[in-house]
């Protein structure tokens, strides 16, 4: 049922009967089939992929790089599960190359997310440095476009031209 | 003061201009409207296909192909068909690549058709052959085709409309804008009667790669002895997203794409060459683009047609293309008012059935060629549309 999954990556809004017809199933089928995905933790959750900037212009994000020590036995889990209980830290990820966790960070402000870099994150005890990335404009998030003008169907009806 | 009107061309005039052209002005001049009307894929190019197309700017390559087109391009079209069809084609002799699918209808028709003879033009269908073959001093003949018999051509309707002057047969399936297809057995009955009658054939397949269900699409060349009087016009534009590439071709006996090739090469010298080092790539690697968009177009066209049903727009369910054509006639109103209400009222716009000709009245083409997003609005607002006519 890959086919369900990629429906609901794009629009997670569809009714179940909306997305029985699509698939061919019946509306029991796909009620189970999500319950199954749910139940194996393949679908972690259903959000909508807001445009902040609209609704707040305050709205600040970064993206942090830190470099952190890794722990004899636990590696980089253990710095990462603290650094996720945050509730300004949207993502973090353990990257390959020149650092070692990139963290995205919501705010109020820039000066919020500074506050936040300076006193919770880099005063952990792993933590070697960090370099932080203040986001300026979102183009694309999700795998969404977030430009400000809606996109124009450039299409044209060959009919009546 | 010169008297345009006397020095113009009275064939040329006589052609009717489409008569939805109202409709649309009514349509551009709107805000917020939603359209399901749309007759071209949602997709852009596959992207390494317009790499390719980039790469020859990148090189340079900007000359004038041969006039049947590039001798790798018509290698490959010849490959395509006999994997995809099962046709067998010669590509030094048996094709000329054109300018869209379109231009292939125009040559084929004006070369097969002589003053008087009559052009066999199932409808509802697309917009060109009838004024085309007004061009060529031919004389259209419709021939209707009906929803009980899933919008298909049958032989005994073919049949009814065959006179001694009875020269070409046009095949638009899989169809704009009923969505029909004919099977293999519809295929064998018609061939049945084009030997009969000694017709010719324009079997114009360009959404032949965007057929739903068990059964692929079949082509009439490939039905016993179809071959030597078929003319098989196909594209890039509906498989492989290239509408803006116009790049089509034709493929049928050498006699036939001889002529038709050298009117090609007087009227248009060859096919764009940036577009056809594209197709080349499109060809070899598109495969899995194809099936691809053909997975979405299947999920849109259940939910569309579903959707139309259950608002009591039946709609016999279309098996190709990228269109629905449900039937309006339980609302009382005819295709014409039905729509310029609903863009009005509702501003969703869809075309009326009867631009595909006279039998379309009563029905509507609607394009599921959208995102899921723009459907659901759009059917939504059409659901509101019908509770406001009772």
């Amino acid at each position: 049922m890959d086919r369900l999954l990629n429906l609901l990556d794009e629009n997670a809004r569809l009714s179940t009967e909306q997305l029985a017809v699509m698939l061919g199933k019946t509306p029991d089928e796909v009620e189970n089939a999500i319950a199954e995905y749910e139940k194996q933790g393949v679908i972690r959750g259903y959000k909508a992929l807001i445009n902040w900037e609209k609704v707040d212009q305050n709205k600040a994000s970064a993206l942090i790089e830190l470099r952190v020590s890794p722990k004899r036995d636990r590696g980089f889990d253990e710095i990462a599960g603290r650094i996720m209980q945050f509730e300004e830290v949207e993502s973090v990820y353990l990257m390959s190359g020149g650092y070692d966790l990139a963290v995205k960070v919501h705010g109020k402000s820039m000066q919020e997310i500074a506050m936040f870099v300076m006193r919770r994150l880099s005063t952990l005890d792993s933590v070697l440095s960090t370099a932080t990335h203040f986001i300026l404009t979102r183009y694309k998030d999700g795998g969404i476009i977030l430009s400000s003008e809606d996109e124009k169907d450039e299409r044209r009806s060959v009919l009546c031209d | 003061m010169i008297d345009y009107q006397s020095m113009l061309n009275d064939e040329v005039k006589r052609i009717k201009p489409s008569g939805i052209r109202r409709f649309f002005d009514i349509a551009n001049e709107m805000d917020n409207v939603i359209s399901l009307s749309i007759g071209e894929p949602d997709f852009s190019t596959p992207w390494h296909v317009r790499q390719e197309g980039i790469r020859t700017l990148e090189d340079g390559k900007t000359w004038y192909s041969p006039n049947r087109g590039f001798i790798e391009l018509r290698e490959e079209i010849c490959r395509w068909l006999k994997r995809r069809y099962h046709l067998e084609y010669e590509p030094k002799t048996d094709v000329v690549v054109t300018v869209g699918g379109s231009e292939a209808i125009d040559l084929c028709i004006r070369c097969l058709v002589k003053p008087g003879e009559e052009v066999l033009i199932p409808e509802p269908s697309f917009v060109c052959y009838r004024p085309l073959t007004e061009m060529a001093e031919g004389v259209p003949v419709t021939i209707q085709t009906k929803q009980e018999d899933k919008f298909r051509l049958t032989a005994k309707a073919l049949r009814e409309k065959i006179t001694p002057k009875s020269k070409l047969l046009i095949l638009p399936f899989p169809n704009n804008p009923t969505g029909a297809v004919m099977r293999r057995a519809d295929l064998e009955q018609i061939a049945e009667v084009v030997k009969e009658h000694n017709l010719m054939v324009l079997s114009d397949e360009i959404y032949s790669e965007l057929t739903y269900g068990e059964t692929r699409h079949v082509s009439f060349a490939s039905i016993d002895g179809m071959k030597e009087r078929t003319v098989v016009v196909n594209g890039f534009s509906k498989a492989f997203a290239m509408t803006g590439w116009r790049l089509g071709y034709a493929v049928g006996p050498k006699e036939i794409i001889g002529q038709m090739t050298k009117l090609h090469q007087y009227g248009i010298m060859s096919a764009p060459t940036m577009a056809q080092y594209a197709a080349i790539e499109a060809m070899k690697n598109g495969d899995s683009d194809i099936d691809y968009m053909r997975e979405q177009y299947d999920m849109l066209r259940r939910l569309i047609v579903d959707w139309l049903n259950s608002m009591g727009l039946t709609c016999f369910e279309p098996e190709g293309a990228f269109y629905v054509f449900p039937c309006i006639k339980s609302t009382g109103l005819s295709s014409q008012e039905f729509c310029e209400k609903l863009i009005y009222a509702e501003h969703v716009a869809v075309v009326p059935g009867d631009a595909f000709g006279e039998c379309g009245e009563g029905y509507l083409r609607v394009s599921y060629s959208y995102s899921i997003k723009h459907i659901t609005e759009a059917l939504s607002r059409i659901r509101h549309f019908l509770k406001t006519l009772k």
